[in-house]
């Protein structure tokens, strides 16, 4: 359908667009802008194609956690507005020529993949289409019992992540009140509390 | 199909050789070759979900899942490096990164 | 057994004080060297007197059998390496005794007593060679045994240079001594003697094709030898080394640039009498040369004033008698006049350098004088080897001298006319320069400061005995050696050989009496002129040399021979030398190779360094770069 197409069309423009303002972009506030903008039109380049979980799946975890985390390490960092240096110019013809090879090149291997439909005969699993089956449910059907054990393993990436991030960016101060819970228990009675025997009406 | 796959693939690539491109044109800071990075992933995620859909092949989906989780602790760890460098030497330009020189 | 002794007893004792010198100390040292060295005194003694008629030969073992080329270690003695062994021991270990008092104050003494027993050992092993091999081992070994002595004092620039010029101009004689054993070789095949002298007749007028020349065979051969004795004898032209030689300690002067090294030469030519009997040509060169070189020497050693440089052209001249012998056919009388030669010049310069010795270290002629009530063994003795030198009657001189002044009278040889004249000449001018030595050193007003004078002492024993033995030699060697010049040779047994029509030695009998007498007179004359020019009319030396400047000023360069040596050679050599460290070692081989490689790498790796920016963008990009590559590749080779 043209509409199809043109929504195609204007959401890869809009995406390519950012994409280079991501790079081009002298603020780097902007730059991480230009990347959420970039990643909301990926994902509906998803729904475009069907895959609606995972275009939502992108907007809440890429736009909605990374993303969001990018402009937080920009607002904490001391970053300085850089003028755009001269030698950007010096590498730009080589990067160009390679950038452009390397486009090229990986248009030919699609271009020649593409004219091969016959990999569909090599399904490994069921489709949205002609099942009546949302999205969501196809993919945790899959999931939770093919790749399970991937499943698995990608909650123990994101944990050793996590952990990562704490143990390199803790700091440690020395006036913040904390608990030694060991020293807490190891207390001894000798060593907090005192008797005195106090007379009446004179005070310690 | 109304959109061959052909396009997909192109915006794909693309997507890719701006991001390579992002990495070593950059002059400015490191959270630039980050993001340059992300829209690295974020190609090869369109690329699987393109296949995907077209060849009916509900695997690639499933790795796209993967990738996007993968690209997310890549870039906490990342952005954790950047902001105890920045503690330590001041300045995350790229320029001044160069204590490798030989 | 008794030879082996003989020749290896020296060597030995090089080895113990060369190598444990240190280890033994100074004293041990001395005693060490000194007795292996009087063993090998008595053995040539007992050699001597065992001589017998036939010649016989000592193997040791063989160095080289290569094909038809075989080199052995072989001891020959016959008449002629027995005198020699007989001069070269007995003097040697005279001078061994004597540096022991001599060099008693010289930090290094254990080296010093090495070098020269293995000085002893070299010229050992050159007399009694059986091959021209082993004779060019010895030669060089004296060679470097006499660079090694001169510059012994190597702190002293001088010396140094002395004993470099030393080793270059003997170089100069050794090539020619090379090429001869190597046409010796080509002619003869075979480098052993008795081969060499059975056949010598039969090539005697054959011709050699060289450079597009032909030369008689044994003219060749006897001129490329005499090149080589020219070198190490000090004759005209190649002589420059050996005034110079004086640097270096008085003993090793007395040894080996008067009694024994220079005399190879003239040992060599003696040796080789089979071949230049048949060869005239040379012979006559040999005379010229020599006779020349008595004259050039008597007339330098007149002006010098070092008293070791006026003993040292003595020398000179009287090497160019002992060749002029040989050049007119009476080898025996040349050989007569080495061994009694030794006696006396050794004898003349352990007297000096008494002197030297006495004068705090004082060399020069006009700083002495009125000493000789100081020192009367020195004084003594030193008259004697005077008198023996110039020819007096009665001593060893008389006889060996007017031998060969009488000889070249009767030769019928090329240029004997000429050597006879020149010779006569010389033996006046021997007589002036000699007496004018002992006068201006012992005689007139003392001419030294005081504290040199308070100190003029006698030598002590270990020094003077040995010059007691050789005053000795000088007065009787010529009568116990009269046999050497019998007319028909019946002590040489055949080690020198004379042509048939070679008569010289008898026809010395019955030459006219104003010949017999000439050589008395000549002594008169100079001896009377050196009288008169230094003690009684003091100031006519200078009066003469003020009026006849140009003529003294010619003899004080020693006839510029030197500067022109120096513009000739030294002076070419050095500037191509240079030219070859500068412009090819340093420039091209240098440059290519060492430099140039280091350069070369030292650029390429600076040019490597820049890829290490330590940038990582920059290291992205180039796995980039890899990356688009090998997909280039894989996409267009690969896969066509």
């Amino acid at each position: 359908m043209i509409l199809a197409q043109l929504v195609f069309y204007l959401l890869a423009f809009v995406t390519v667009a950012a994409a280079v303002m991501v790079i081009a972009a002298r603020n780097p506030v902007h730059s991480v802008l230009f990347l959420i903008l970039a990643f909301f039109n990926s994902a509906g380049l998803f729904i475009l194609l069907g895959a609606e979980f995972l275009g939502m799946l992108l907007v809440v975890v890429y736009v909605g956690a990374v993303a969001v985390l990018f402009l937080f390490v920009v607002m904490m960092l001391d970053i300085n507005f850089v003028q755009l240096r001269e030698g950007f110019l010096q590498y730009l013809p080589v990067g160009a020529l390679v950038g452009l090879i390397l486009l090229v090149e990986l248009g030919l291997v699609f271009g020649s993949l593409a004219m091969e439909p016959a990999m569909g005969a090599a399904a490994a699993a069921t489709t949205t289409q002609g099942t009546g089956m949302t999205n969501t449910e196809a993919i945790g059907r899959l999931l939770y019992t093919d790749y399970f054990y991937l499943f698995q393993a990608a909650g123990i990436i994101l944990l050793v992540a996590m952990v990562g991030a704490m143990t390199l960016t803790m700091r440690h101060r020395p006036d913040a009140k904390r608990q030694d819970i060991g020293r807490q228990v190891r207390r001894r009675r000798s060593e907090t509390l005192e008797v005195r025997k106090v007379p009446p009406r004179t005070g310690i | 199909m109304p959109v061959p796959l052909s396009h997909y693939l192109t915006l794909a690539a693309i997507l890719f050789t701006i991001g390579v491109f992002g990495i070593f044109v950059n002059r400015k800071n490191v959270i630039i070759i980050l993001m340059a990075i992300e829209l690295l992933l974020l190609a090869v995620n369109i690329n699987f979900v393109a296949f995907s859909a077209y060849l009916g092949d509900l695997a690639g989906q499933i790795f796209a899942i993967f990738v996007l989780t993968v690209a997310a602790a890549e870039a906490a760890i990342g952005l954790a490096i950047v902001l105890v460098y920045f503690r330590n030497r001041g300045s995350i330009e790229v320029e001044d990164i160069n204590l490798m020189k030989g | 057994m008794l030879y082996v002794l003989l020749v290896f007893s020296p060597l030995l004792g090089a080895i113990v004080a060369g190598l444990f010198g240190r280890l033994i100390g100074d004293r041990a040292s001395q005693l060490v060297t000194c007795g292996l060295m009087g063993v090998s005194a008595l053995a040539s003694i007992v050699a001597l007197a065992t001589l017998g008629d036939e010649p016989f030969k000592v193997p040791l073992f063989t160095w080289m059998a290569v094909d038809s080329f075989t080199a052995e270690w072989v001891l020959r003695i016959d008449a002629l390496s027995v005198i020699m062994m007989f001069v070269v021991s007995c003097i040697s270990f005279l001078i061994h005794v004597y540096s022991i008092g001599y060099m008693a104050h010289d930090p290094s003494i254990p080296r010093f007593f090495s070098y020269l027993s293995f000085f002893t050992f070299a010229m050992l092993m050159l007399v009694t060679s059986d091959n021209l091999l082993q004779l060019y081992f010895g030669w060089e070994g004296v060679g470097v045994a006499s660079y090694l002595l001169i510059g012994f004092w190597y702190t002293r620039p001088s010396a140094c240079a002395a004993a470099i010029k030393a080793f270059i101009v003997n170089r100069v004689g050794d090539f020619g001594l090379a090429l001869g054993i190597a046409a010796t070789w080509f002619v003869f095949d075979s480098i052993q003697y008795d081969v060499i002298f059975a056949n010598t007749a039969k090539l005697a007028n054959t011709e050699l094709f060289v450079f597009g020349g032909g030369f008689d065979t044994l003219t060749l051969i006897g001129i490329l030898l005499f090149i080589g004795a020219m070198g190490k004898s000090a004759q005209l032209g190649l002589h420059t080394w050996l005034p110079d030689a004086m640097e270096g300690p008085t003993p090793v002067s007395a040894l080996i640039h008067a009694a024994t090294m220079v005399t190879a030469g003239v040992f060599l030519v003696a040796r080789f009498s089979p071949l230049y009997e048949y060869a005239p040509i040379a012979l006559g060169l040999i005379t010229f040369i020599g006779a020349s070189t008595a004259l050039f020497a008597a007339t330098v050693g007149l002006v010098q004033n070092d008293i070791k440089r006026v003993i040292a052209y003595s020398t000179c001249s009287q090497l160019g008698y002992m060749f002029a012998a040989a050049g007119v056919g009476a080898y025996a009388a040349g050989i007569f006049h080495l061994y009694t030669h030794a006696f006396f010049k050794a004898l003349l310069f352990l007297g000096a350098g008494s002197v030297i010795h006495a004068m705090s270290d004082e060399q020069d002629m006009r700083k002495m004088g009125g000493i000789w009530r100081k020192l009367p063994v020195t004084y003594a003795v030193m008259w004697i080897g005077t008198l023996a030198l110039i020819g007096f009657p009665g001593t060893a001189g008389f006889f060996s001298k007017d031998a060969i002044i009488e000889a070249t009278w009767v030769s019928g040889n090329t240029l004997s006319g000429y050597a006879f004249w020149l010779l006569l000449l010389a033996a006046v001018l021997t007589a002036f320069y000699s007496g004018r030595l002992m006068f201006m050193t012992f005689h007139g007003a003392p001419r030294a400061s005081r504290e040199v004078l308070e100190h003029v002492h006698e030598s002590p024993p270990v020094m003077t005995v040995p010059l007691l033995f050789l005053a000795a030699g000088a007065l009787l060697a010529g009568w116990f050696g009269l046999p050497l010049i019998a007319p028909e040779g019946e002590f040489w047994g055949g080690a020198i050989f004379t042509a048939p029509i070679n008569t010289v030695l008898e026809e010395i009998e019955a030459v006219p009496w104003t010949v017999k007498l000439a050589p008395f007179g000549a002594l008169v004359i100079g001896l009377g002129l050196a009288w008169l020019f230094y003690v009684a009319m003091p100031g006519l030396p200078d009066r003469l040399a003020a009026s006849l400047r140009p003529l003294y000023t010619f003899l004080t360069h020693k006839w510029y021979f030197d500067e022109l040596y120096d513009a000739l050679f030294v002076r070419p050599a050095l500037g191509f030398a240079r030219v070859l460290w500068r412009g090819i070692d340093l420039g091209v081989i240098d440059r290519f190779g060492p430099d140039g490689v280091a350069a070369v790498t030292l650029a390429t790796t600076r040019r490597a360094i820049r890829l290490q920016t330590g940038y990582v963008y920059h290291y992205a990009f180039a796995m980039l770069i890899g990356l688009v590559l090998l997909l280039s590749w894989y996409l267009f080779i690969l896969r066509g």
